[in-house]
């Protein structure tokens, strides 16, 4: 038996910690002390204490970095989970003030709440090198993840569609304790590491693959890869925008990590090779084969979508295939795939702003319910532009350059087997730019409707989305902003 | 005054005048009218100047002008003088007078008429006294536009499809003709003709070709035919030679007078200097190869054009038959002198009798034809745009003086002795008989052939009983009668004393068969 | 000061979306004093430079961790280009100053892409030519989506969609060379002085030379140009002939000829007597020529004529390229300059001075017309522009034609002569459209109004619609300046010779000196 040092253990987990207090505070002062209060108001003063719950979360990590490793891989601080979290810390504070102006509920402390709580849980998912700590954040994210796709109180397909998530989600993360039983059974320990060392050598053995299967199937569905997409574009059309924004970017960003974790540590030395005509079993072949799956039915689906938020959950299938790629990079593929996933983040949270302000003022988010956006709202227009650039791949924009990295990191690491893979992605964003040009069409192209009352829109959401832009714009710029720190050794 | 840059002066003087006419503006055309014949005269006394100044007995280049131009391309703006070019200078200036003359009745935007009549007497001196291919090339285009918006805004009701047929079938030649000289360029690095004919001489030109294009297994024989042929395509378009000629009878016919007397006086010349100044000394060697077939085709081009003028009942289509027979002499001469068994003193003799005849052909029949045109015009102008052979008869009773003058110039035309025709056709024949017989002989078919048709044409449209039509038909005015008196007196007076003319080109001539023939 | 170029026009482009709608003036003025400064900065910068002289603007170090610099340089060819890219953004301008339907974005799209332009020919950094070759392709799509007329939209999405294809293509291969050199740097001259293997060469140079390609209207992908020139509105036209297909050959030479030059050399086998990808794309190049006139001679929309002369003279460009000569290469790059003012001054005849007045391109249509009495300096500028094009000596592209025609017989005698073909192809299309929409005869009444109506159109036939607006004073003076600047460069090349031609002596050239550049 080991000693537990509780304080280490609060030193390392100080940040979720934080979190996880802010969540009870939000609901403690929303039951004490607001229930009087008039909606928008409480709404205001909510929303405003889990941001600066998060923020507080930030500060902390900025001013004690204590880095660390507890209880062999229980918890693990690195400066790059740090940065991890941080990005879902601030991806959680952007949602949070995108709700500003929303009024798909009156429960605003129970959001709140579940939202930080989905925070905390994803980041525990970032920390830790456990298969067991790994479980259960999983767990605590995707139950509250549940719960907020559900949150619409008024539409029945937001149920419908939480209910679609949960049904996935639950058999996926049975698949996925399935597959970590195994690996439990087959290396004797739940520590990542140690799983690779005992696990070691080129030679698969098909209960491993199994394994490595089912715990490909568990996260896969997290990352909303295709075969395991399903749930997706439901949830984000149906979903309140938020929520869907929160799921689409931070949660994204977490499950990716933590997959790239299990693989490249957990896994190392079964990477197999994905050439054509060469090939050997292993995660790579695996991942690839979601990969090309992912860009192909992401991009393909997304050419014929009407509908915005729908549309950008095929995206989000599509780029997850990228991110994959990123994956597939191995080590120096990781810094690739954290800027990718938080600048994705950050872009996609932005272009659910800007749908869901659209869907306030015209009624739908369908694409013709953008046409003429740019007459209207000149800035959020400007702003979704960036956004469905970025998406597409165009530089100055930080979609470009994460593209960039991530293909050069994959053909790097693979010494260009997978450059079947990289063409076939690099092939499918230039498909890709179609669709993200219908809707800028829509909204710079085609005439405003007429008739359309003017409306002032809340400020906090139009902030919102203008920070995420400028992020967009300035760490495609300037990316060693983030990579300088990303990639230091 | 003796440094001047003559020749550029030349050549800068019409191309800023006609510019200047242009710019007259809609209003003041009949200004512009009066504007370019003084340039024209202007630019005929400064001819006159050079042609006193014009050394006779050196034969080689003068007034020359030498500069740098294109550095990277090793082009130099390079012009001279010899003979031949003075020749064809002097015959430039001639007629270009007359031709804005002939065009007095044109009021409809008169002043870019005549602006581009100037262009084109430009492009023409440039093309005469360029050194270098590179802008020797861009005066024989640049003589091509003016000339194609002259036909296609003044001409004839069927003007449309004659001005395309026109420019087309020239640049059909100009770019044979350019691509010719590119890997010629490519061969040898230079534009320049002087240095061109150097290497001709010498036979370096057609190995430098092998040597450095290489064209899939071509012989060395068969690359520098090709390469010729490129060449020969842009000159025997321009003559035309047939059967490159096709586009020619509607574009004399269709041409307004004044243009017509350019195009057949000055421009087919331009065809005709280049088998002069570039193909003979360039190519010697594979001239010489090809002299049979070139003989055939020159004897083709004399006797099936008179034949064709025959069978014309249009007067413009069937003079325009007979300028391209007048010039197939030209080129009879041109190929019979490398047909020369070998280096004999007597073939010497003849080969300079038939040169000496080609250059002086150049000159007759440019003087000869512009001034055939000009009468037409005449005709033209008085029938309301009729010129059918038939639609005139017994006009001697009602225009006497039209008559008289216009039988001297077909006379010359036919090449009766006294007149110029005669000296330089006989000059030719002289020559050709002993160096090509058989080629001579066929020949002569072609010159009765035109004596026939060209009494004809007298006789339709004077003799015979006065068409009731034209009782009323005016005698030449003294407006154009000093139009025509010029012309007429010089083909007189060429054909009673050639030996001015000949005595300027002799030298040319004889430098010419020492080097290139 | 080079890369203020850059800046001037990004800056100007963003001050112009932040300008307050009602101030079209403004907006107009704006534009037109960054394109001048464009220009003035250009052309300063191209006659004050020595002569076959490489010189570094600015160098940062931007992203070090995969050692991408921001770096922007120049040598001649770039000079040239940029230069002409100045020509033509003013140029365009003042044709485009009648716009009327939202002026201050259309201004701001149309400097963004200059400044993209500007970007692609002054970077030397591999990563940065293609965030710049990108940033281009946007505001195409906009300005042909916004403002075109004939199918806009569909041609803005093909023009959009086929850039964006051929840039993947390049990004594979660019992504690719970068990891095989070892990923620590994307600068042009490290890059091409590294021997990538043979293999990897023989199918990344087609790669990322179709890809380029692609926007030099490479037959058969040329598709997008007919459509997208007709469809863009007038100053977007001018640009997208004049500068943005250049953009494609620019980085055929620039990228994939430097960094891929074995890609050139022969397979080992030949197939119908083509050996290597140099005879491929050269045969392509020639069939483009061909093709693009043969068409352009059958089309009954003006514009059309003008769309496919832009892919038969960029075929000039590309041929000149594939001749692997010093002289041919020359000649391409003063073809894409030529082409650049030439289709400029084409375009905007057709589209400002004709169509906005007339409101048909149809040459049925036009041919009763008679333009040439209405609008007689259309007629003066449009024949010039023809002479131009069909490569008549004095004017720019004769020059550009005969050094890439030298080169072509030095590498391929055959093609050369059917290039010779291709231009008189060009004379009759040239003529064809010239006569039909501005000489056309009115049969009844040619001879009847005889005198006094030339300029401005004061004697108009009884029977004739109202006047036409008369040529207005921006276009004048942007008619002249490019005709001036067309026969400028054609009287006297050495203007731009003597900078292009010492530019190939670069070490990044070196790899193509084995096969034939000496």
């Amino acid at each position: 038996m080991i000693p537990v040092n509780y304080l280490d253990l609060l030193r390392l987990a100080a940040p979720e910690t934080v979190v996880l207090a802010g969540a009870l505070v939000v609901l403690g002062v929303d039951l004490l002390a607001l229930r009087e209060v008039e909606t928008g108001l409480r709404r205001l003063l909510l929303l405003i204490l889990g941001a600066v719950t998060c923020g507080a979360a930030i500060a902390w990590m900025a001013a004690f970095p204590n880095l660390g490793n507890f209880m062999q891989g229980m918890l693990v601080v690195t400066p790059l989970t740090q940065w991890v979290k941080g990005g879902v810390l601030a991806l959680a504070i952007l949602t949070l003030l995108l709700s500003g102006g929303a009024s798909f509920t009156n429960h605003w402390g129970e959001y709140v709440a579940l939202l930080l709580l989905s925070a905390v849980g994803l980041m525990f998912l970032v920390s830790s090198e456990s298969l067991l700590v790994i479980f259960i954040a999983l767990e605590l994210a995707s139950l509250s993840l549940y719960i907020l796709a559900a949150f619409h109180h008024d539409a029945p397909e937001s149920a419908e569609a939480a209910l679609k998530y949960f049904l996935f989600g639950s058999v996926s993360a049975g698949f996925m304790l399935f597959g970590l039983s195994l690996l439990y059974g087959l290396s004797g320990s739940i520590d990542l590491r140690e799983i690779a060392a005992a696990l070691g050598g080129p030679f698969l053995d098909p209960l491993l693959a199994v394994a490595m299967v089912t715990v490909a199937v568990g996260l896969g569905f997290k990352i909303a890869a295709a075969p395991f997409h399903l749930w997706a574009p439901d949830v984000y059309q149906a979903a309140p925008p938020p929520s869907a924004a929160f799921i689409a970017s931070a949660s994204k960003l977490a499950s990716f990590f933590v997959l790239a974790k299990v693989l490249s540590v957990g896994m190392g030395g079964l990477e197999g090779r994905a050439v054509f005509g060469d090939y050997l079993p292993g995660w790579v072949p695996l991942l690839a084969a979601l990969a090309a799956a992912s860009l192909l039915w992401g991009n393909l689906a997304a050419i014929v979508q009407t509908n915005v938020r729908r549309l950008i959950a095929y995206s989000a299938i599509a780029h997850a295939g990228y991110m994959l790629l990123g994956i597939m990079g191995g080590k120096a593929g990781l810094p690739a795939l954290v800027y990718y996933a938080m600048t994705y983040g950050f872009t996609t949270l932005g272009a659910f702003g800007v749908a869901s302000l659209v869907r306030d003022r015209v009624g739908g988010d369908n694409l013709s319910d953008f046409a003429g956006l740019s007459r209207r709202e000149p800035w959020m227009a400007f702003c979704m532009l960036v956004f469905m650039l970025s998406l597409a791949g165009i530089p100055p924009l930080a979609g470009f350059f994460g593209k960039f990295y991530l293909f050069a990191a994959a053909l790097k690491t693979s010494s260009l087997d997978l450059l079947w893979l990289v063409i076939l992605a690099i092939g499918m964003s230039a498909v890709s730019l179609y669709y993200y040009l219908q809707v800028l069409k829509q909204i710079y192209v085609v005439p405003p409707p007429s008739g359309l009352a003017a409306a002032p829109i809340p400020s906090l959401p139009k902030t919102v989305i203008i920070l995420a832009a400028l992020t967009v714009i300035v760490l495609g710029c300037a990316p060693n902003l983030l990579l300088r720190v990303l990639a230091a050794p | 005054m003796s440094d001047l840059p003559l020749i550029t002066i030349l050549t800068l003087t019409p191309l800023l005048g006609g510019f200047l006419v242009m710019g007259l503006g809609a209003g003041r055309w009949p200004l512009a009218r009066w504007l370019a014949l003084a340039c024209s005269f202007v630019v005929l006394a400064l001819c006159l100047v050079i042609s006193a100044r014009f050394d006779p007995a050196a034969g080689v280049m003068q007034f020359g002008e030498r500069h740098q131009w294109i550095a990277s391309l090793a082009v130099d703006y390079r012009v001279g003088l010899d003979g031949l070019s003075l020749l064809l200078v002097l015959l430039t200036a001639l007629v270009t007078p007359m031709a804005i003359l002939a065009s007095w009745h044109i009021e409809r935007q008169a002043q870019i008429y005549h602006g581009l009549v100037l262009l084109l007497q430009a492009g023409l001196f440039g093309t005469f006294t360029a050194l270098n291919f590179f802008h020797w090339f861009l005066f024989w285009e640049l003589s091509l536009v003016p000339a194609f918006f002259l036909i296609r805004l003044w001409g004839s009701p069927a003007r449309s499809a004659a001005a395309t047929q026109f420019f087309v079938y020239t640049m059909v030649g100009s770019v044979g003709l350019l691509l010719a000289f590119l890997a010629m360029f490519l061969a040898t690095r230079t534009f320049d003709f002087l240095e061109l004919a150097k290497l001709g001489r010498e036979g370096a030109l057609v190995q430098a070709l092998a040597d450095t294009l290489g064209w899939r297994d071509l012989t060395v024989r068969r690359l520098a035919v090709v390469i010729f042929g490129g060449a020969f395509l842009g000159f025997a378009v321009k003559v035309p030679l047939i059967p490159f000629h096709t586009w020619l009878p509607a574009t004399y016919a269709e041409a307004p007078t004044g243009v017509t007397m350019l195009l057949t006086g000055l421009m087919s010349k331009m065809g005709v200097y280049g088998f002069l100044r570039i193909l003979l000394p360039l190519f010697p060697e594979v001239m010489r190869w090809l002299t049979t077939p070139l003989l055939v085709l020159a004897v083709l081009t004399i006797v099936a054009s008179a034949g064709a003028a025959l069978a014309q009942r249009d007067l413009k289509r069937m003079l325009a038959y007979s300028s391209i027979n007048h010039l197939g002499y030209c080129l009879l001469g041109i190929f019979a002198v490398l047909n020369s068994p070998g280096s004999a003193s007597g073939s010497l003799t003849h080969q300079s009798a038939a040169l000496s005849g080609v250059l002086l052909q150049l000159f007759n029949h440019g003087l000869t034809a512009a001034t055939l045109f000009a009468f037409i015009g005449f005709l033209e102008n008085r029938a309301g745009g009729r010129r059918g052979l038939d639609d005139f008869g017994g006009l001697r009773k009602v225009a006497p003086v039209f008559c008289g003058l216009m039988g001297i110039a077909v006379f010359s035309s036919l090449g009766l002795p006294g007149l110029n025709g005669f000296i330089s056709e006989f000059l030719i024949f002289q020559g050709a008989f002993p160096l090509a017989p058989w080629a001579a002989s066929f020949s002569l078919l072609g010159l009765l052939l035109t004596a026939v048709f060209l009494l004809r044409l007298l006789q339709r449209v004077f003799y015979g009983p006065l068409n009731e039509k034209w009782v009323a038909l005016a005698d030449l005015s003294v407006g154009e009668r000093a139009l025509v008196a010029p012309p007429l007196i010089l083909m007189l007076l060429i054909g009673v004393y050639p030996q001015p003319l000949l005595a300027a080109v002799n030298a040319t001539v004889i430098r010419m068969l020492e080097g290139g023939g | 000061m080079l890369a203020w170029t850059i800046y001037l026009s990004l800056g100007t482009a963003l001050l112009l979306m932040l300008l307050p709608e009602r101030r079209e003036q403004w907006a107009r003025f704006l534009a037109l004093g960054a394109a001048l400064g464009g220009l003035v900065l250009s052309a300063s910068a191209l006659f004050q430079s020595a002569p076959g002289s490489f010189r570094t603007v600015t160098r940062l170090s931007w992203i070090p961790t995969l050692g991408i610099d921001y770096h922007l340089g120049a040598d001649g060819i770039s000079l040239v280009l940029v230069f002409l890219t100045g020509l033509a953004a003013v140029a365009g301008i003042l044709f485009s100053w009648n716009i009327g339907h939202r002026p201050r974005e259309f201004f701001a799209l149309y400097l963004a892409l200059i400044g993209g332009v500007y970007g692609v020919f002054l970077s030397f950094d591999l990563f940065l030519l293609f965030v710049f070759y990108e940033i281009a392709i946007i505001p195409k799509y906009f300005l042909i989506a916004i403002w075109g007329s004939t199918r806009r939209e569909y041609a803005a999405m093909k023009l959009a969609l086929y850039s964006f294809v051929g840039s993947a293509m390049v990004l594979v291969g660019l992504v690719a060379a970068f990891v095989f050199a070892g990923g620590q740097t994307m600068s042009l001259a490290d890059l091409a002085a590294h021997r990538f293997p043979r293999e990897f060469q023989m199918w990344a140079f087609p790669l990322v030379f179709v890809g380029f390609a692609v926007l030099a209207g490479l037959w058969p992908f040329h598709t997008w140009a007919p459509t997208g020139h007709v469809a863009a509105p007038t100053a977007a036209s001018m640009l997208l002939a004049g500068v943005v297909m250049k953009l494609g050959a620019y980085g055929c030479l620039r990228v994939a000829m430097t960094l891929f030059p074995e890609g050139l050399q022969p397979w080992g086998f030949e197939w119908l007597g083509i050996g290597s990808w140099r005879d491929v794309f050269a045969l392509l190049a020639v069939t483009g020529i061909l093709y693009g006139g043969m068409v352009a001679l059958v089309q009954k929309d003006f514009k059309f004529v003008i769309g496919y002369s832009s892919v038969s003279h960029m075929g000039f460009v590309l041929l000149g390229l594939m001749t692997l000569q010093t002289i041919g290469l020359t000649g391409a790059v003063l073809q894409m300059f030529s082409h650049g003012i030439v289709a400029g001054l084409l375009f905007a005849v057709v589209g400002r001075m004709v169509y906005d007045r007339v409101h048909t391109r149809h040459l049925d249509d036009l041919q009763p017309m008679n333009l040439s009495r209405g609008l007689p300096f259309a007629a003066v500028t449009f024949t010039l522009a023809t002479l131009a094009s069909i490569g008549l000596p004095g004017f720019s592209g004769f020059v550009a034609e005969l050094q890439v025609l030298i080169g072509a017989w030095h590498a391929y005698p055959t093609l050369a002569v059917l290039t010779g073909a291709g231009i008189l192809v060009g004379v009759a299309y040239g003529l064809r459209a010239l006569q039909r929409a501005f000489f056309a005869e009115r049969r009844s009444c040619t001879d009847g109004q005889a005198s006094g109506s030339a300029r401005g159109a004061p004697a108009q036939p009884p029977d004739s619609p109202a006047p036409l607006e008369p040529i207005s004073f921006p276009e004048r003076v942007g008619s002249i300046l490019l005709i001036a600047a067309s026969l400028a460069v054609g009287l006297y090349p050495d203007l731009l010779l003597k900078y292009i031609l010492p530019s190939f002596n670069a070490p990044w050239f070196d790899g193509l000196r084995g096969g034939g550049l000496p």
